[in-house]
């Protein structure tokens, strides 16, 4: 089970209104590389993967949920006020019609999340090799999101959300390293 | 920020102006192998809050 903080990992200030950058936000949301199917997966898989790693993934899945509520806060302060008219303008138009102002998950391109974006292979080579990977495409969209942005306080909150992504990365490969490596065998160097 | 680049081949007839040089991330992660313990942490826990690691030996700044 899980208890829950009432407050962000990370700070999220908005400085102006831009729905536009919203927009771009959402892939972080219901993408593919996304922040829930970065969580869902993680957390999938952590049942059937060796012991001496289940409790990275059930770190790591539970961290990408605070980074989605981040992402979420962002979304909400950067449209909450937006006129449909303004929301046209910044290309969320489709959205507004079947969403009017509410948070859905789905990618900047508008489709829908699905469970095709994520996989629990039960191998545990392929499962964490895949969720190296996930790490490095998160942390690529984190960069090309930050490069259409010019809002320097959002992307602040951007930068430490990238960052996380490498610190994972990291854990990821030491990950598979532990599991490579023959059980209880001692390294000599 | 930690990267590395490539000079793509240009074509005298290509549409845009061309890029010379392409850049793509190469975080400080790729090359650490197994972090070593105990290794140095950042003075305060509100430095760290900021840059998103405890280890300066994982921060990649970006801009």
């Amino acid at each position: 089970m899980w208890y829950y903080e009432k407050k962000l990992q990370y700070p999220v200030r908005v400085r102006e209104c831009n729905p536009t950058l919203a927009k771009y936000l959402i892939e972080q949301y219901g993408g593919a590389d996304g922040e829930l199917s970065a969580a869902l997966r993680y957390l999938n898989q952590r049942y059937s993967i060796p012991d001496k790693v289940v409790g990275l993934l059930n770190d790591i899945g539970t961290e990408e949920f605070a980074h989605l509520e981040m992402i979420a806060t962002m979304i909400y302060k950067l449209t909450k006020d937006a006129t449909p008219e303004q929301l046209k303008e910044a290309g969320l138009g489709d959205h507004y019609v079947a969403h009017d102002h509410a948070l859905f998950y789905h990618d900047a391109a508008g489709n829908p999340w699905t469970a095709t974006y994520i996989q629990g292979k039960g191998d545990p080579i392929a499962d964490i090799y895949e969720d190296i990977a996930a790490e490095e495409k998160a942390r690529a969209t984190y960069q090309w999101i930050i490069n259409m942005s010019d809002d320097p306080e959002l992307n602040d909150s951007l930068k430490f959300l990238r960052e996380r992504e490498i610190v994972h990365s990291q854990r990821f490969r030491e990950a598979a390293q532990m599991l490579i490596d023959e059980k209880d065998k001692k390294r000599f160097f | 920020m930690h990267q590395r680049d490539y000079h793509p081949y240009i074509s005298p007839f290509d549409p845009c102006k061309p890029i010379e040089k392409k850049t793509y991330s190469t975080p400080p992660h790729l090359f650490l192998g197994f972090q070593e313990e105990n290794s140095p942490q950042y003075k305060s826990a509100a430095e760290a809050l900021k840059r998103g690691t405890l280890w300066p030996s994982l921060y990649d700044p970006y801009s």
